[in-house]
């Protein structure tokens, strides 16, 4: 049985995407443009969700910056999957040295919460756009490394392994055909969960100040000034938090129902 | 079993968390010594700072920076082993002391939030778990909506309905009850989502067993069985997600500080960061790492005592666990 | 006097209907046996006595009565009376059944609390009481262990006397020994049939029709969801009427000797047996131990191209690493497993693989989720050598060999039955062409008349190509049915070897006696 809402999501995500490489199909404003008369705005016509403190639009800003934001999500869990991936593979298929060498070290990593790891990055490399992808993915890297892993140890145990082995197949050709594949994919399903918070930490280091700069539009770091004007324009402060809201929902029900399937249990 | 090998057990157990400490140590002085530019400079707060020569000699001579590099390391670790975690030039305090100062506030707000998260995440799912279709669709409904709400925002979104919109709670501050409301909902309210998530889950996967329709057999009510046999079984995921929503309390406290002008740890990391006050920021890395292996202890004990099938027996090794 | 009268009940999940029509009664101090294959709505019928029919069952019956009381109007805080109190339930594995985290005796105290007026202090005196008379020794210590530090009979023992800690006037088990080693299994059984008395009936829920001759007055015979035969056991068992009765009498493997079909259907008279021919596989003194605990002592065999050996044996006897040691999964301490005279240790080792193959028990878990039949059994093929080209039609043929066709090529294991799963394994391992399989508990997952099936083919694929089976099971019926020699292993070590007919007829060592007096037999009623 198939839910509606999976199908919601998945439009939602479309059109994500879409804004995100082509924004100026669903704005004609631009989103830099400042108009000093007309600053703070309530939503109405002309502007469909009200001026930020410059008078620019609101809608067209988020509109623009779904493409710094989904960028920030998308890119830090791609660095997070690839290294952690790459480390844990090598700790599911390697000799028990490299094994704990890789966890101990992913242990130390996962001794401290993502943000904080990400500040200390952030510390050392500077702010801005490509460094806060940087510093969420590297935070990332442990816990996909401590995943695939155990995932890797988990098909090198199952029954089928253990049959093509007993065919006389190769050991890389059992590692090739069988554990890489069924290792990989229910990691790759998570990790489409995990844009979702990688997203939430990206604005949330914009939020702080240490991510995109203004006057760049980003979700967070419109959060960051609408902050100053909460008493004044609700909207400000609202819509761009919806969005962040709404992105993170959408892709969290696409993964969890991607996740499902691979399982072989109905939606 | 014995005292002896729980004792044991904890023993063991801490030389895995002195392994972690050695480990944050190490990576503190990684970042202190190999970050691009002068080490010195970097102490004092980056490129910006312009320190005056009597500051940069200062520090060599405490860093001992013009040491070799092995000796420096030696003496990085036996300072923190002392408790000396370097001096914040910026304030121009001790940073143990810096942090000192700031750490009632945050366990305050990162007390009351994990108490109102655990409360919400087992009302809800001991009320919903395996009820009719449309409760646990609006249960997991808001659950995901909830877990999906970035803190920042849920602050900003209270801000403006309560603060400024009934005029219920003050928008900034740290002092009194009220003060501590709004913050701490919008910090435990995206983990209470998570954590009631995955409690749900697995209840509704406990209550099918075979040995709750044994207990439903033997005539017991049903809320009986939901709190006596599944609910402990339903804990053990909880427990294992410890060191998320630990980690979750912590980064969120940063955002949350911020965001309602609160004092605490969060807030002096952020001015920290911003000042590029390296030896601060490094401090509560620490600390941080601390917390994490503390937190790992009692989360073994938390799982003997669910648990007793965990338990060792005496005279044979535990097998250590993982601790993600 | 009827205790229980269930006419016509229907029960449907969804628009699935799983009980169609049952009507049976049940009679103050009897013991009714309701027996069928999984799906047969066996258990559905007997939860729906204590109103736990399950989640979105719609249940209907002409009429539904409990010593004289409507049970279709009874409402939640009636059936917790009558829950415990008045009907007891027996679940099947008491290790999944008694909760895992809770103290046996707090698990009992718990129905006491319900349905007696008892206090604290006198609960834990009945405690102790129901473990005695449900035999278990040293009832104090065990009302503290939990039920992990039991052995699977006081376990079992323990479950039954949460059941009747309420005094009911009914007992249901479900299944109540399917999970037990056989010699267990047989006192189990005992101790049901002692519970039955002038004002305690029994209603007992099995697919083993053996298990239920030992216990039952009457037998209802269910097939999807109704009562295809109904009658007194003794004529049941010796007079079936109904076609399916039959059929699942003559699936019992105990009851005949190897070379007799049990399913009743494939190619009739097979191609005469060959004689066992040189010997393809032979350990000589293995020995292996995990954490220093020893699993198999020094046992030794020699399997025979054309024959079958089994090797039986309860849980935790070191039959299933005898055959990974075999199957040169496991490196053995000490001693040396030669196939066709080459050492398994020694250089070649990948060559010699191809001529030992496996079929597994779990037949979900055996086969790579994301393959088709075709691609497991291509992959097969290759390692085999051989030209690409035919590998296709070979598959077919390896099809039609175990009973499938090329129908079947494009559909994932995991879309097939048990059935046709444990068939897709078997012309796997039979892809590379080799002098021997290890079977690992081949059928024990399957049910009784898919069982049949099973061991079957396997009778009529050794005819065909002469492949040696080593057969490791706890079924000693199974084993006397498809064997030609037996090993009897007990703590890692054999204690008996031979022919089946003479360690079957004549066992030799007191385990051995044990094993086979208590397998459950129609003729011992």
């Amino acid at each position: 049985m198939k839910r509606p809402g999976v199908y919601l999501a998945a439009a939602v995500l479309v059109l994500l995407v879409l804004a995100a490489v082509a924004p100026h199909l669903f704005t004609a404003q631009d989103p830099l443009a400042v108009d000093s008369a007309r600053t703070l705005k309530p939503p109405g016509a002309g502007h469909l969700l009200g001026t930020d403190e410059n008078g620019r639009d609101v809608f067209s800003r988020i509109v623009y910056g779904t493409r710094t934001s989904l960028l920030l999500g998308f890119g830090a869990i791609a660095i997070a999957l690839t290294f952690g991936g790459l480390l844990g593979l090598a700790a599911g298929l390697g000799n028990r040295l490299v094994e704990n060498v890789i966890m101990r070290i992913s242990d130390i990593g996962l001794a401290f919460p993502e943000l904080l790891l990400a500040l200390v990055v952030i510390t050392v490399a500077g702010g801005g756009t490509s460094n806060a992808l940087l510093a969420i993915g590297v935070a990332g890297i442990p816990g996909y490394a401590r995943l695939v892993r155990a995932q890797t140890l988990t098909i090198r145990g199952s029954s089928y392994v253990e049959a093509a082995h007993a065919l006389g197949l190769s050991a890389p050709r059992v590692v090739f055909r069988h554990v890489l594949p069924n290792a990989v994919k229910p990691v790759l399903i998570l990790a489409t969960i995990g844009v979702g918070s990688a997203l939430v930490a990206g604005s949330a280091l914009s939020f702080l100040g240490l991510g995109t700069p203004p006057p760049e539009p980003e979700w967070g770091s419109m959060l960051s000034t609408a902050r100053n004007f909460i008493s004044r324009a609700w909207w400000y402060g609202v819509f761009p938090g919806a969005a962040i809201t709404l992105t993170v929902i959408s892709v969290t029900v696409v993964g969890r129902a991607l996740r499902l399937r691979s399982e072989g249990k109905s939606w | 079993m014995t005292i002896t090998s729980i004792l044991r057990l904890v023993g063991w157990r801490l030389l895995a968390g002195v392994g972690v400490l050695w480990g944050a140590a190490t990576l503190t002085f990684l970042v202190l010594h190999f970050t691009p530019g002068d080490p010195a400079q970097a102490i004092v707060g980056g490129e910006n700072a312009a320190p005056t020569p009597e500051v940069i000699a200062q520090v060599t001579a405490e860093y001992g920076l013009d040491q070799p590099w092995y000796l420096q390391y030696l003496d990085h670790l036996w300072r923190i082993v002392r408790g000396d975690l370097g001096t914040s030039y910026r304030l121009h305090t001790p940073v143990t002391q810096a942090i000192g100062e700031q750490a009632a506030a945050t366990v305050e707000l990162a007390l009351a939030a994990a108490v109102i998260g655990l409360a919400l995440a087992l009302a809800v799912a001991v009320a919903t778990a395996k009820r009719r279709r449309w409760i646990r669709g609006l249960a997991a409904g808001s659950e995901l909506v909830v877990a999906s709400t970035p803190t920042f925002w849920l602050g900003i979104v209270l801000l403006t309905v309560f603060s400024f919109g009934l005029r219920l709670f003050p928008a900034t501050g740290s002092h009194g009850l009220a003060s501590l409301v709004l913050p701490a909902l919008a910090l435990a309210l995206p983990i209470a989502g998570v954590l009631g998530h995955v409690l749900r889950e697995a209840l509704e996967e406990v209550l099918d067993e075979p040995f709750i329709v044994s207990a439903r057999t033997r005539g017991l009510a049903d809320l009986t069985v939901r709190l006596r046999h599944a609910l402990r079984h339903a804990l053990m995921p909880l427990v294992t997600m410890t060191g998320y929503w630990v980690g979750a309390l912590l980064g969120g406290a940063v955002i949350t500080e911020t965001l309602f002008t609160r004092q605490g740890i969060g807030r002096l990391l952020i001015s920290a960061v911003n000042a590029k006050d390296l030896p601060v920021v490094l401090g509560v890395v620490l600390l941080s790492a601390w917390i994490y292996v503390l937190v790992n202890l009692v989360v073994d004990l938390l799982y003997l005592a669910i648990d007793p099938r965990l338990r060792p027996v005496a005279g044979v090794r535990p097998v250590a666990k993982g601790v993600s | 006097m009827t205790l229980v009268k269930v006419e016509n009940l229907r029960v449907a999940f969804g628009g699935v209907t799983a009980v169609d029509g049952v009507s049976f009664e049940i009679r103050r101090g009897e013991c009714l046996a309701l027996v069928g294959e999984s799906g047969s709505g066996k258990s559905v019928t007997a939860r729906t006595l204590v109103g736990l029919t399950g989640e979105g069952a719609r249940v209907s019956a002409d009429e539904l009565t409990f010593g004289g009381q409507d049970l279709t109007r009874v409402r939640e805080r009636g059936w917790r009376r009558i829950r415990g109190g008045r009907i007891g339930f027996v679940l099947q594995d008491a290790l999944v059944s008694l909760d895992p985290l809770r103290k046996v005796g707090k698990e009992i105290a718990e129905v006491l609390a319900a349905h007696t007026t008892l206090s604290g202090t006198a609960r834990t005196a009945r405690v102790a009481e129901l473990l005695t008379q449900v035999g278990v020794p040293e009832p104090e210590l065990r009302a503290g262990q939990l039920p992990h530090e039991l052995s699977g009979g006081l376990r079992q023992r323990a479950l039954i006397a949460t059941a009747i800690a309420g005094e009911p006037e009914l007992v249901i088990a479900d299944e109540p020994t399917t999970a037990l080693d056989v010699t267990v299994q047989a006192q189990v059984l005992d101790l049901l049939a002692e519970l039955k008395s002038k004002d305690r009936s029994l209603l007992v829920i099995s697919h083993d029709l053996a298990v239920v001759a030992r216990l039952a007055d009457r037998v209802a015979v269910l097939k999807d969801g109704r009562v295809v035969e109904h009658g007194p056991t003794a004529r049941v068992l010796s007079q079936p009427e109904h076609d399916y009765t039959k059929q699942l009498l003559r699936a019992i493997p105990a009851e005949h000797t190897k070379g007799t079909r049990l399913s009743g259907t494939g190619p009739s008279p097979a191609p005469p047996r060959r004689a066992p021919g040189e010997v393809v596989v032979r350990a000589d003194g293995i020995s292996k131990s995990f954490g220093g605990r020893p699993a198999v002592r020094e046992v030794s065999f020699a399997l025979r191209a054309g024959e079958t050996v089994g090797i039986v044996g309860e849980s935790g006897s070191g039959k299933t690493t005898t055959a990974r040691i075999a199957l040169g999964l496991t490196e053995p301490d000490a001693g040396t497993v030669e196939v066709r005279g080459q050492s398994w240790t020694g250089p070649g080792r990948r060559a010699l693989r191809r001529d030992v193959q496996l079929v597994y028990q779990d037949t979900l878990a055996a086969f790579d989720p994301r393959y088709t039949v075709a691609k497991v059994l291509a992959e097969a093929l290759a390692v085999a050598g051989g030209p690409r080209r035919l590998r296709r039609e070979r598959s077919v043929e390896l099809l039609e060999l175990v009973g499938l066709g090329a129908q079947h090529l494009a559909r994932r294991p995991l879309h097939l039955s048990g059935g046709q799963r444990q068939r897709v394994a078997i012309a796997r391992a039979l892809a590379p062409e080799p002098g021997v399989i290890v079977c690992d508990e081949p059928v024990s997952a399957l049910d009784v008349s898919v069982q049949a099936q099973v061991l079957d083919l396997l009778e009529d694929v050794q005819r065909e190509t002469g492949v040696a089976y080593l057969f490791i099971s706890h079924d000693l019926g199974v084993v006397y049915h498809v064997c030609d020699r037996v090993l009897v292993m007990k703590d890692g070590r054999v204690v008996e070897e031979g022919p089946v007919e003479t360690v079957f007829r004549a066992p030799s060592h007191p385990y051995t006696q044990e094993l086979i007096a208590a397998i459950p037999r129609l003729t011992a009623v």
